[in-house]
């Protein structure tokens, strides 16, 4: 087995074993029991018509709208706990002395970037994927109700961690830990933000903002990927529900470029390959 | 170096050895020169995989146990993972049989042993050791010293990076004094000490013999003894290695 594989399995177990994780899976079951206390209440106060009357489709409304509202809540857990595997995985190491003992070991430096990167990815990745389907089973239990497509959305949701899984990572070759995990939830709040800010241009016809918007989704992509993730979800209505759908709960949906992924894999290659070289080069 | 030679590296703080240690393991780039591991540039995979190293800072995840990462370091040095060899590492660093203890139930002084059992993985032929006693009691640092001698034995060369002087006196064959990066003085911790003199305990009382050195020793005790004296210890006059450390690191100073 080639040092990649032993380390990606290292940090893996690493993550897993750590008695942070637990409090991941405490806090998950308390998401997971509170969503499930409102999906049913939700479901259960619906009635004909919307607010004031308005005719749509309530209870498609409240499906896609709560399972949005899972969307967000599964992206937020998921980032943390990608910020949390990768936030000391390469200078926050260095300064603890766990590093020094690896490196000097004949595997390079950019392999123990790549591992820590990529354990990172399948670690908050598969949880992602557990807690999105653990919450779609929630909607359905409660309320009947299911996406159309429910892989796509979840997918991009997986997609987007991994991209703040890496964009983490890189960070941790030039950051502390503590200055690490602050830049990248502030990076990852400027891309909810920028998302919520391109909704808002839409709506007031900003084009200016929009742009802003849409190059700030270039730059930060796992908010382009939350809005296409929402877009998915709301593709089995139309008009008015439809609308509200994608109006979400946490930002609106918007489809993204049929480019998306072919960007995504240039765009983890540039991350990626940017943290190999600063980690080459820096002084231990 | 030489296969098998204990070179000691003494110096002030700042003096420039850790940095020394991490530039032979590929840890720090050099501003200027060169280093060279087993005739293989540092850093180089050819060098990693000739070498040993233990850190200064020697922590280990607390996660794991001592056989889980010793097993990481043989998969990593590309050593066979064998569970008897992790067993005869832990033993010959004074842990036997605690292959399932977790690192963050070892005290201190059981985490340095523990690293340096994963510095001897893949059996380097080169060991770099910075400060290995630094968190040992003196039965530890006892060991540490006959597992120094047991390398040397076995073909080893070692590096040992201490502020503990009388530590290197005791196991090193060659200290060198390094000062602002530079190397001040060195030689063998015999050479070095420039002893002035034998003191000879007999029944007679202590006795000086100003001017012998060290090689003397036999001789001047099969003289005494032969004059019917009973000889009880013999101890070196003056020139202890902190002396001529201390004459090393204060006349480059001033």
């Amino acid at each position: 087995m080639s040092a990649f594989w032993v380390l990606v399995g290292w940090a893996v177990r690493e993550a897993v074993r750590r008695r942070v994780f637990l409090v991941v899976g405490v806090l998950t079951i308390g998401y997971l029991a509170l969503y499930s206390l409102g999906t049913r209440v939700a479901f259960r106060s619906l009635g004909d018509d919307g607010p004031n009357g308005v005719a749509v489709d309530t209870h498609d409304l409240a499906g896609a709208t709560l399972t949005g509202l899972a969307m967000f809540a599964v992206l937020f857990l998921g980032s943390v706990l990608a910020v949390f595997l990768g936030v000391a995985a390469f200078r926050g190491d260095a300064e603890a002395g766990l590093l020094q003992p690896i490196v000097t070991r004949p595997v390079g430096r950019g392999v123990v970037v790549l591992s820590r990167a990529a354990a990172a990815a399948v670690v908050s990745g598969g949880y992602v994927a557990v807690v999105y389907a653990l919450s779609l089973l929630v909607v359905q239990v409660n309320g009947s109700w299911s996406p159309s497509s429910p892989l796509g959305p979840g997918a991009r949701l997986v997609a987007a961690v991994v991209v703040v899984s890496a964009l983490c990572v890189l960070g941790s070759t030039v950051l502390s830990t503590v200055a690490n995990g602050i830049a990248t939830f502030m990076v990852f709040g400027a891309g909810l933000f920028a998302g919520l800010m391109g909704q808002v241009a839409r709506g007031i016809g900003s084009t200016t903002l929009q742009h802003v918007a849409t190059g700030v989704s270039w730059g930060l992509p796992f908010e382009a990927l939350y809005q296409d993730g929402l877009a998915a979800l709301g593709s089995q209505q139309d008009g008015l529900t439809k609308t509200l759908v994608q109006l979400g709960p946490f930002g609106g949906g918007a489809p993204a470029s049929h480019w998306l992924w072919a960007y995504l894999v240039g765009y983890l290659a540039l991350v990626l390959g940017a943290a190999v070289l600063v980690a080459t080069r820096r002084d231990l | 170096m030489q296969p098998g030679e204990l070179v000691g590296l003494l110096g002030p703080n700042g003096a420039g050895k850790s940095t020394l240690v991490k530039a032979a393991c590929g840890l720090v780039h050099p501003t200027s020169g060169e280093v060279r591991v087993c005739g293989a540039p540092a850093g180089s995979r050819a060098a990693r995989v000739r070498l040993g190293y233990l850190p200064e800072t020697f922590r280990q995840p607390a996660w794991c146990t001592a056989d889980e990462l010793l097993r990481l370091h043989q998969r990593l040095a590309g050593a066979a993972p064998s569970a008897a060899r992790r067993s005869e590492l832990l033993t010959l660093v004074g842990l036997p049989g605690l292959e399932r203890l977790r690192v963050d139930a070892m005290s201190k002084g059981m985490a340095q042993r523990l690293a340096l059992a994963t510095s001897l993985v893949g059996s380097p032929a080169l060991l770099l050791l910075d400060e290995p006693t630094s968190a040992l009691d003196p039965v530890g640092r006892r060991l540490v010293r006959q597992v120094l001698e047991h390398l040397r034995d076995q073909g080893v060369a070692v590096l040992l990076n201490s502020h503990l002087l009388s530590e290197v006196e005791l196991v090193c064959d060659r200290v060198a004094i390094l000062r602002a990066g530079r190397v001040v003085a060195e030689g063998t911790p015999q050479e070095l000490s420039h002893p002035s003199g034998l003191e000879v305990e007999t029944a007679l009382g202590t006795q000086v013999f100003a001017g012998v050195r060290r090689e003397d020793v036999p001789a001047l005790v099969a003289r005494l003894v032969g004059e019917g004296q009973q000889v009880y210890a013999v101890r070196p006059l003056g020139g202890a290695l902190e002396d001529a450390y201390l004459a090393a690191v204060e006349g480059e100073s001033s």
